[in-house]
C-alpha cells in the first residue's frame, strides 16, 4: 500500500478517536437526552468507516464488492419505501441482477460498458420486461421510479468503486485507492460540517420547502471546510494540482449538498423521516450515501478529464 | 435431526434472510424465552415462520415449534418430510373428523414447555392483507388459560415473497412485538382482545399496499 495512503487511513482512525473523545466529554461534562443517539451515531461511524478501511486495505477486488454490497443495500431500501406494483416483482429482480453485473464491468475495468449499462441497456430493458408483463396501469410511473432508484444506487454509486479500476499510474501520489478514500472521505466529511457549521450558526433557510435543516451557514461553512481541507489533502492522495484541488472541494461541498436534499426531497414526498433503520443513530443506508449519489459521479468525471 | 435443523437455519435460513429481508423488529425483547408460550404472527409469507424461528437462538430451535395446516404441508411427501424434520412443525387438521381432538397433540407441546408459532389468521391470504382470526386459538388459550400469547405484527415479508409465488425479492421488512395477551375468561371476549391488539400494532407500524 503507498505511503500516502497508510498516513491518511491512520488520519482517520484518529479522526474517530477524536469523534469518540469528543463524544464522551460533551455526556460526561454536558448529558442531554440526545446522547444516546449521539453515541449510536459515533459507533455505525466507527463501523462504516471500519469496513471501508478494512476492504480498501485488503485489495481492490473487496473493495469492489463492498460497494457492490452498498449498492444492494441502497437499491433494497429504495424499493423498499416507494410504492410498486405486485405486477413487477420479477421486473425489480433484474433491476437488482443488474448490480453484480454493473461492479463486474467495473472488476473488468471496462469503462466504455459500465457507463453505458444502466443508463442505455437497462433503460431499454426493464420497459420491455414490464411490457412482457403486461400491466399498462401506473406503467410510466413504475419504469420511471425503477430507472431512478437504479441510476441513483447503481450507477451513481459505482463511480466511486470504478475510481478503483483506473490505472495507479495516473495517481503516483498514492495509487486509485488514494483517489476513492479522498472522495469518501471528503464527502463524508462534508455532511458532517454542514450539519455542524448548521448547529453553530445557522439561521437562514436555504430550501424550506425541502429541508428545514438545512440553513445557507451550514451549506456556505461547509463548503468553505471542505474544500479548504480538499486543497490540503489532495497533493497526498490525488494528481489533483494548482486550481484543481479548489474546483474538487466545491464539486464534492455542493455536490454532496444537493445529493443530501434530494434524497430529503424524496423522503418529503413519501411522508416518512428516514430512508431506513439499518445504521443506528443515522437511519437508513440511502441517509448516508445520498451525497455520495452525486459526488462520486461529478467527482469521478472531474479527474477522469483532467488525468486519464 | 435436530443437529440438521440447526444447520440449516445457520447455514441458509440466517444468512439468506440477513440479506434478502433484514428485518427490522421493535421490542424483540418482548419475545418469551422460555415456553411454554405462543407467538401469534399475522401471516403474509412461507417467510413468517422461517423469521420468528430465526430469532431464536439455534440452542432453543428445537422449542419453537410452528403450527401448520396438514393438509397443505403433509400433501407431498418431501415437503412433508422437511415440514416434520428440519421445521419441527406441528401438524394442524384445519378440518378433524368427527371425533378426533384437533389439538391434543398441540396442548402437550405446550405442556412440555414448548413455545409455538401460531398464524391465527389461518392462511397466509392476499398479501400484506389483514384477513379475520380464526378462533382455533381461543381453543387452545381456553386449554391453556395460563400460558401467553404474544401477539406479532410482520410487515413486508408478503412483498418479499407473496402466497403463489417462488421467487423472493428483496425488501427490508418490519415487526413488531406486543407484550402477552392471556385468557380472557371466554372465547369471544379473548378473540376481540386478540383482533384489537393486531389492529393495535398495525396502526402503530402503518399497512403496506402495493401499488
Amino acid at each position: 500500500m503507498p505511503l500516502n495512503l497508510q498516513y491518511a487511513l491512520c488520519g482517520i482512525l484518529a479522526l474517530l478517536v477524536l469523534g469518540t473523545v469528543f463524544t464522551a466529554l460533551k455526556k460526561w461534562l454536558q448529558p442531554g437526552p440526545g446522547d444516546r443517539e449521539l453515541w449510536l451515531r459515533m459507533r455505525s461511524w466507527w463501523i462504516m468507516a471500519g469496513l471501508f478501511m478494512l476492504a480498501i486495505a485488503v485489495d481492490r477486488t473487496l473493495s469492489i464488492v463492498f460497494f457492490a454490497l452498498v449498492s444492494f443495500l441502497a437499491l433494497k431500501e429504495y424499493f423498499s419505501i416507494i410504492p410498486t406494483r405486485r405486477a413487477d416483482r420479477r421486473v425489480l429482480f433484474w433491476a437488482y441482477a443488474a448490480i453484480p453485473v454493473q461492479y463486474f464491468w467495473i472488476y473488468d475495468a471496462w469503462f466504455g460498458m459500465f457507463i453505458i449499462f444502466i443508463p442505455v441497456y437497462l433503460f431499454l430493458f426493464i420497459p420491455l420486461k414490464m411490457v412482457i408483463v403486461g400491466e399498462t396501469q401506473g406503467f410510466l410511473r413504475a419504469a420511471g421510479t425503477l430507472h431512478w432508484g437504479l441510476m441513483t444506487t447503481v450507477f451513481s454509486l459505482s463511480h466511486a468503486a470504478f475510481l478503483l479500476a483506473l490505472p495507479d499510474s495516473g495517481n503516483p501520489a498514492a495509487g486509485s485507492a488514494g483517489l476513492l478514500l479522498f472522495l469518501i472521505f471528503l464527502t463524508q466529511f462534508n455532511d458532517v460540517m454542514q450539519f455542524v457549521w448548521g448547529k453553530l450558526a445557522g439561521r437562514r433557510r436555504v430550501i424550506p420547502k425541502v429541508s428545514p435543516g438545512k440553513t445557507v451557514a451550514g451549506f456556505v461553512g461547509g463548503v468553505a471546510t471542505t474544500t479548504l481541507v480538499a486543497w490540503l489533502a489532495a497533493p497526498w492522495l490525488t494528481p489533483l494540482a494548482g486550481w484543481q484541488p479548489i474546483a474538487a472541494g466545491l464539486i464534492i461541498g455542493i455536490g454532496g449538498f444537493v445529493g443530501d436534499v434530494t434524497v430529503s426531497a424524496l423522503k418529503r414526498d413519501l411522508g416518512i423521516k428516514d430512508s431506513g433503520s439499518l445504521i443506528p443513530g443515522h437511519g437508513g443506508i440511502l441517509d448516508r450515501v445520498d451525497s455520495l449519489t452525486y459526488t462520486a459521479p461529478l467527482f469521478f468525471h472531474f479527474v477522469y478529464y483532467l488525468h486519464y | 435431526m435436530r443437529a440438521l435443523q440447526a444447520i440449516f437455519f445457520l447455514l441458509i435460513v440466517r444468512p439468506f434472510l440477513a440479506l434478502v429481508l433484514g428485518v427490522n423488529l421493535r421490542h424483540a425483547e418482548r419475545l418469551p424465552q422460555t415456553g411454554p408460550a405462543i407467538l401469534a404472527a399475522n401471516h403474509n409469507s412461507h417467510l413468517d415462520t422461517l423469521l420468528l424461528m430465526s430469532l431464536y437462538p439455534l440452542a432453543k430451535l428445537s422449542h419453537v415449534r410452528p403450527v401448520a395446516a396438514a393438509d397443505y404441508f403433509l400433501k407431498n411427501p418431501f415437503i412433508a418430510w422437511f415440514a416434520l424434520n428440519i421445521m419441527h412443525i406441528l401438524p394442524l387438521a384445519r378440518r378433524p373428523k368427527p371425533g378426533q381432538p384437533p389439538l391434543a397433540h398441540i396442548e402437550a407441546a405446550l405442556a412440555a414447555g414448548d413455545i409455538l408459532i401460531l398464524f391465527p389468521e389461518g392462511s397466509r391470504g392476499e398479501p400484506e392483507k389483514r384477513s379475520a382470526l380464526k378462533s382455533g386459538i381461543a381453543h387452545l388459550m381456553e386449554a391453556a388459560p395460563t400460558v401467553p400469547v404474544i401477539p406479532i405484527y410482520l410487515r413486508g415479508l408478503g412483498k418479499a415473497l407473496p402466497k403463489g409465488d417462488w421467487l423472493p425479492i428483496p425488501f427490508f421488512a418490519d415487526g413488531w412485538v406486543d407484550e402477552p395477551l392471556v385468557w380472557q375468561g371466554e372465547r369471544a371476549a379473548t378473540m376481540r382482545a386478540l383482533e384489537a391488539r393486531f389492529a393495535a400494532l398495525e396502526s402503530e407500524g402503518g399497512a403496506l399496499t402495493w401499488e
